[in-house]
């Protein structure tokens, strides 16, 4: 019963459970952390004076602030008492004396009112001594300018088989960051009590961390200091590292100030000082034989870390343990490395380098796949891993099986061969509109690559009257954790789901927690849940029996009563038990434990088998493309996807489809254009606010979205069967990708390799096209059909692929 | 100075500790109604929306969904609003929270209040008629006659909006206890003129036009404002403090819509919803560009005044009233004078509108052109502002293009009428060859700049390509053989 898999008679889990707080939400009932701000009397405001040089020397003149009316204090690195980093790597001062990116804040004002403070920061004088700076990646190579260690993952012999693959194909893929956009600005609230204990509300996936950044910078420690995580309106991992400085600004303005210290950032502040998705440029060789099948993969990765190292080398690390997505390359080289740019440090963003890893051999796949005379689709799948394959980090694929599986009931389901031939039908009929439908897989490792931070804690109270309160170290940012952990914690109590409560995550509940990331939440603090509640029921059973007259083992909790194998004529009520449990002096609260076993990695060799499991997914998108401006709608989207038994349904879908289109998102529309000029705004972000940064609307929304649940699905690995949801499915947008670049395909004649800018926007998509209609009038005799052939602008130099968007190129050698 | 008050959710609140220039979203979360989010300040996501009573055309009362964090909340003297809070509480939820809340429509739910109040605007719209059984529902639009658009000034990070198109599709209409519903056939409360003077600013809304256009006169600092959904990003983004602001969103001189035999008259400062929910199809022009022009919550409150007071040259209605040959009317003390749109901008960010000067309102002569469109390029299908907007006004009699006017925005510091391409175009037949040389000079029309929403010579093409399309749907609509 108690294995971790194994689900009793009617589970509460696996039931469609809305969100805990759906009717707190929908009514504007639930709080958020600057909510509670708005509520707190006599609440001082935090801004900061931000950088506007990309990397200076700095001299801060605060006197100024003063004179502005409302300002109580400006917090510089003079009032550090501690250490004056905001970090874990020790390489993010929270007061820097040179600014590293434009944008960087420099110290932090105090005001009564937003008002004063804004006006005290804009009267704080900066004088800047420049200093040289790397924008792009491509200037960090020229310049090597790299931080952090690089990494290798090999198996077999790529240059050796290269040399021997009948087809060999090499080129540069590059690609662009993505700003989380979580609605719900960072933020955090600061509080000094009566008794010297900083009480700080912040908007963190990870409190622990926050927690010891504070007690750093005040150089005090970790038990001084309590976190509360109440609820983030959205953190996709932006969340993980980013607020630890913000918290500290707000701990120390409370001590200086001895009064509650606000920060929150505006949209602006927060896309111009937090981190990003980091941006990758990839060169690439592949070799290929006649057949399709992949044999050698040889790729040179360069992460665009901006101007800390914060995540940066674990996101590289899960970016090369992803280059081969869903695919058997026996023969594999990829290095790894972190350009150190003057951005934005580059951060956690859902995925976490999966997509970025996924991203190379996506885009390989489908250029090479014309050229090569194969369909596409076709190639996918032949290179699935099969059964008893292992990874090139040494990883056996466990469950490989389940990618055909998947594959092929998708195939069957979107009804994939028939509308391919109706595209077919239809991009012959209509010279400037064309259509393309693709098919794309996704295996994704499931758990921390560092294997220490695979443990969680959670703390369960049963109350005399049979309440249940629960506390777990997972914080909740919209993905549903704490609704599972509350489905997780009745079917274990065998309690309704209205019989167990939750209460916020604060570090004084549960102590050394984990980030919420790696989309372990549910399986790392479920399993610490499950854990806590089986301790308390274990001990109840022993009362039950008694007043039940059978066995402990013979006691079964459900549905909120107690009974006794064959004792059909009673039952007792969890409260009784509960109130008898008390009575006997048994432990009614327990503090559970959880760790993930089985999991080893080497990070120099870069082997080991790092992942409890991986998750599986494939996505069909048909999309349609105007050839006249590169506009593009999402007709259609199918998606089967692997989240082992669900432990909660209606959560699971609402994570596949949030994360399908926040990678649609990343990929088509999304755009940090930074200033990589030599102009007085190097290295100002141009795109910083909502109205230049676009993510999807309800216009991206694909006008037909079905998305299934792989079915009988249990991993054993995991806690009720299920299997981690929050970012596997985010790779799911690279079928959106590929179906662009056979629409665009359909404007060239058979065989061309499509190249296509990332994000693939109206324009990029454009200029693709352009070349395949080019392409199309160089080898055959000019057709007529088309109107718009802007052959004339192409020849003449103007390039398809703008100076700022990230060029491509593959040729075969 | 008299109290000023606003009602929220049906509770008088006195003003307090606001500025001329606070938002009202930044006041009700000082008064503690911290529903309305802010997650962006500048009218793109939606999440601070509120419902706020506006007089609906049969004198009743409409609830128009507005974003908070653009309207000065001195500007709600008398007014009435209603935020999530209002709607419903977590015991007694409103139909369109419950159907949120069911369908999975909230998962952050961050974004979830601004939802809430702009899918319960278009619940009680009351011109939104359910399909019958068996009618095809137009694109965007639920059998329950539930228009998306209403939706589209709402940014959801989290969801994918599948589940909350899904729980706008399902709702029923009000029953007969909805309070929201009969507050709907009670006129709408007045404007109530207003000095409100705090910060670092005063408020005035006159009583009258003429009030209005000596305040103008006398006060060289007084900065005019309509719907706000400019202005409101300047004062929230760039720190914009105007010394002195005027109202004229309800001046009725400034909301009518009048057609004659020779025009249709646009009141300067009436809503764009209202224009277009009014005008219908009767400009054709005008109804392609509406539903392109920023979201609903936007068009609620901005005006053709002010797309036009700021003299951007990327505004959409200028590319589209230079095609229909547009005047606008003037108003000073002096008197109204109408000027050509044509001459109306003189550079960048510059017109002949003198500064003791208003805009009263848009005339569009008649008859209008037979042959009309708008284009509109943008990173984003909704929502987004133009890369290259286009517009289109064309007479072809007997397979001959007899006039043409092409307006143009995003090419150049101002809008431009496309002179050339008009000349190239009138007295030729239209067909290929004429449209592909007109594309060709239409391409070189303008010097558009690179920027982070396109290179130039994507822009360029893209005024190209927009004639050829529009040759296309002409040809695809007369049932001519296809291109
Ligand atoms: C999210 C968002 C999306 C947008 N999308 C678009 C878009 O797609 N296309 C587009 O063109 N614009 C867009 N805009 C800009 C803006 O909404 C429009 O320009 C709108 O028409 C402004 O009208 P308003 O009444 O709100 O102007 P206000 O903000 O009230 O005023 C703007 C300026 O015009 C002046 N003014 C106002 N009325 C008059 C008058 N009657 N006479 C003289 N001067 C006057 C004011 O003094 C002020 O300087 C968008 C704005 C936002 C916030
Ligand atoms: S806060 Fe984003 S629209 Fe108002
Ligand atoms: S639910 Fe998070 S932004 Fe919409």
């Amino acid at each position: 019963m108690s294995s971790l898999a194994d689900r009793p008679a009617n589970p509460v889990v696996g039931l469609r459970a809305p969100h805990e707080s759906a009717a707190l939400h929908v009514t504007g009932a639930a709080m958020y952390t600057d909510d509670l701000a708005a509520q707190t009397a006599g609440v001082l405001t935090a801004w900061p004076v931000q950088s506007t040089n990309a990397h200076a020397r700095v001299t801060v003149d605060v006197a100024p602030a003063y004179e502005v009316s409302g300002v109580v204090r400006v917090l510089t690195a003079d009032d550090v008492p501690g250490i004056n980093d905001a970090g874990i790597k020790h390489d993010e001062p929270l007061f820097p004396s040179e600014a590293m990116f434009y944008g960087h804040a420099l110290v932090w004002v105090l005001g009564e009112t937003q008002e004063a403070a804004r006006l005290g920061a804009e009267a704080v004088q900066v004088a800047y001594e420049p200093l040289p700076s790397c924008i792009t990646v491509r200037e960090a190579i020229a310049a090597e300018s790299y931080q952090g260690i690089a990494r290798t993952v090999a198996r077999g012999d790529a240059a050796a088989a290269m040399v021997s693959a009948p087809r060999v194909f090499e080129g540069v893929t590059e690609f662009g960051g993505q700003e989380h956009f979580y609605l719900e600005t960072h933020a955090s609230l600061a509080i000094l009590d009566s008794e010297g204990q900083y009480f700080v509300q912040c908007s963190t996936q990870h409190p622990s961390e926050t927690q010891e950044i504070i007690a750093h910078v005040l150089g005090i420690s970790s038990s001084q200091v309590t976190v509360q995580s109440l609820r983030m309106g959205g953190a996709f991992g932006g969340k993980e590292m980013q607020p630890h400085g913000f918290a500290a600004i707000a701990a120390l303005g409370a001590k200086l100030t001895g009064r509650p210290v606000r920060l929150r950032l505006n949209r602006t502040q927060d896309i111009t000082m937090t981190g990003k998705r980091h941006p990758f440029h990839i060169s690439w060789k592949a070799g290929f034989g006649d057949d399709g099948l992949i044999q050698a993969l040889e790729a040179t990765l360069t992460a665009d870390g901006g101007w800390s190292l914060d995540l940066s080398e674990p996101v590289l690390g899960r970016a090369l343990c992803h280059i081969d997505n869903a695919y058997w390359i026996p023969n594999v080289h990829a290095q790894g490395r972190i350009a150190k740019t003057n951005k934005t440090s580059q951060t956690a963003f859902r995925g976490f380098g999966g997509p970025q890893g996924v991203f190379l051999i996506e885009d390989i796949l489908g250029r090479v796949a014309p050229v090569l005379g194969i369909d596409p689709a076709e190639i996918r799948r032949k290179n699935f891993y099969r059964p008893g394959q292992s990874t090139p980090y040494g990883q056996l694929v466990k469950d490989a099986g389940r990618l055909e599986a998947i594959w092929g009931q998708l195939v069957d389901e979107s009804d994939f061969a028939a509308r391919r031939a109706e595209i077919a039908a239809f991009n012959a009929a209509n010279p400037d509109t064309k259509r393309g439908l693709s098919i794309t897989p996704v295996k994704f490792g499931i758990s921390f690559n560092f294997a220490a931070f695979n443990q969680a804690g959670a703390l369960v109270h049963v109350y005399k009257d049979g309440s249940v309160l629960i506390n777990h170290g997972g914080t909740e940012m919209g993905q549903g954790l704490h609704t599972k952990m509350l489905q997780v914690a009745a079917t274990a109590l065998g309690l309704r789901l209205d019989q167990v409560r939750l209460a916020p995550t604060r570090t004084d509940k549960v102590p050394n927690t984990s980030a919420t990331a790696a989309s372990s939440g549910a399986d790392l603090n479920g399993g610490a849940v499950k854990n806590a509640c089986e301790q308390i029921r274990d001990r109840m059973a022993k009362v039950a029996g008694r007043l039940l007259g059978v066995d402990e083992r013979d006691v079964r909790f459900e549905g909120g009563f107690i009974t006794g194998l064959g004792k059909f004529d009673q039952r007792l009520t969890f409260a009784e038990v509960a109130n008898a449990s008390y009575l006997q002096r048994v432990q009614l609260w327990a503090a559970g434990y959880y760790r993930t076993e089985g999991l080893h990695w080497n990070p120099d060799l870069m082997q080991g088998s790092p992942f409890k499991y991986f998750a599986y997914g494939c996505a069909a998108s048909e999309v349609e493309v105007d050839g006249l401006t590169g506009a593009y709608r999402v007709r259609r989207v199918d998606i089967v996807h692997d989240v082992g038994d669900s432990l909660s349904p209606m959560l699971d879908i609402g994570q596949i489809e949030g994360a399908y289109v926040q990678g649609v998102g990343w990929l088509t529309l999304e755009e940090l254009r930074w200033d990589e000029s030599d102009g007085p705004h190097r290295g100002r972000l141009q795109t910083q606010s909502a109205s230049t940064y676009k993510l999807p609307s309800f216009s991206e929304m694909p006008e037909e979205f079905n998305v299934r649940l792989f079915e009988n699905a249990r991993e054993d690995g995991a806690v009720y069967g299920s299997k981690a949801v929050g970012e596997p499915p985010f790779m799911l947008a690279f079928s959106a990708r590929e179906a662009i670049r056979e629409a665009v395909g359909a404007f060239a004649p058979v065989g061309h390799s499509v190249e296509l800018g990332s994000p693939a926007t109206p324009e990029a998509v454009f200029w693709a096209i352009e070349a395949a209609r080019t392409a199309g009038s160089a080898s055959a005799a000019a057709s007529e059909a088309t109107l718009n052939r802007n052959t004339a602008d192409v020849a003449a130099g103007r390039s398809p692929v703008g100076a700022d968007v990230p060029a491509l190129a593959s040729t075969e050698v | 100075m008299d109290e000023i008050t606003v009602t929220v959710n049906g509770r008088r609140r006195p003003l307090q500790g606001a500025t001329a220039h606070t938002t009202a979203l930044d006041w009700l979360r000082d008064t503690g109604l911290s529903g309305s989010k802010e997650g962006c300040a500048e009218g793109e996501c939606g999440a601070c929306a509120m419902l706020l009573a506006s007089p609906a055309d049969d004198g009743g009362t409409t609830w128009t969904a507005v974003n908070a964090c653009l309207m000065p909340v001195a500007s709600l003297n008398g007014q009435e609003v209603v935020t999530a809070e209002g709607l419903g509480s977590p015991d007694a939820l409103h139909p369109v929270q419950q159907k949120l809340a069911e369908a999975g429509g909230s998962q952050c739910g961050y974004c979830t209040p601004g939802f809430a109040c702009s899918m319960a605007g278009e619940y009680y719209r009351a011109d939104r008629v359910p399909a019958a059984p068996g009618e095809e529902v137009c694109e965007e639009h639920g059998p329950n006659g539930f228009d998306l658009h209403a939706l589209s000034g709402n940014l959801c990070r989290c969801t994918g909006y599948r589940p909350i198109r899904d729980a706008a599709y399902t709702l029923g209409s009000p029953d007969a206890t909805d309070e929201l519903a009969a507050r709907r056939t009670r006129p709408a409360p007045r404007a109530v003129p207003t000095d409100f003077e705090a910060g670092a600013g005063r408020f005035i809304r006159p009583a009258t036009l003429d009030e209005t256009l000596r305040l103008l006169r006398d006060e060289p600092t007084a900065l005019l404002v309509a719907g706000s959904t400019d202005l409101g990003v300047e004062v929230n983004l760039r720190g914009r403090r105007a010394p002195l602001m005027v109202a004229i969103e309800q001046l009725d001189e400034l909301r009518n819509l009048t057609i004659t035999d020779e025009f249709v008259e646009i009141g300067a400062a009436l809503p764009l919803s209202d224009a277009e929910r009014r005008l219908g199809d009767r400009v054709p022009l005008l109804a392609q560009l509406f539903p392109q022009f920023a979201s609903r919550l936007i068009r609620n409150r901005g005006t053709f005044g002010g797309n036009l007071g700021t003299g951007s040259p990327i505004g959409d209605t200028p590319p589209a009233l230079l095609a229909l040959g547009a005047r606008l009317v003037l108003a000073s003390v002096d008197g109204e004078r109408e000027v050509e749109l044509a001459d109306y901008f003189t550079g960048y960010r510059q017109t002949v509108r003198r500064a003791d000067e208003l805009i009263r309102a848009i005339r569009i002569p008649l008859p209008l052109a037979r042959v009309t469109a708008f284009h509109k390029i943008a990173k984003r299908r909704f929502d987004d502002i133009s890369s290259v907007a286009i517009g289109f006004a064309l007479d072809i009699d007997d397979g001959v293009i007899a006039a043409a006017r092409i307006g143009l925005g995003g090419v150049a510091a101002t809008p431009l009428r496309a002179y050339a391409t008009e000349a190239a175009l009138i007295g030729e037949p239209w067909n290929v060859s004429t449209v592909r040389a007109g594309s060709a000079v239409l391409q070189g029309e303008g010097t558009p700049m690179s920027d982070h929403r396109a290179s130039s010579d994507y822009r360029s093409l893209m005024l190209g390509s927009a004639l050829l399309k529009l040759y296309s749907s002409t040809v695809i609509e007369s049932k001519e053989v296809s291109a």
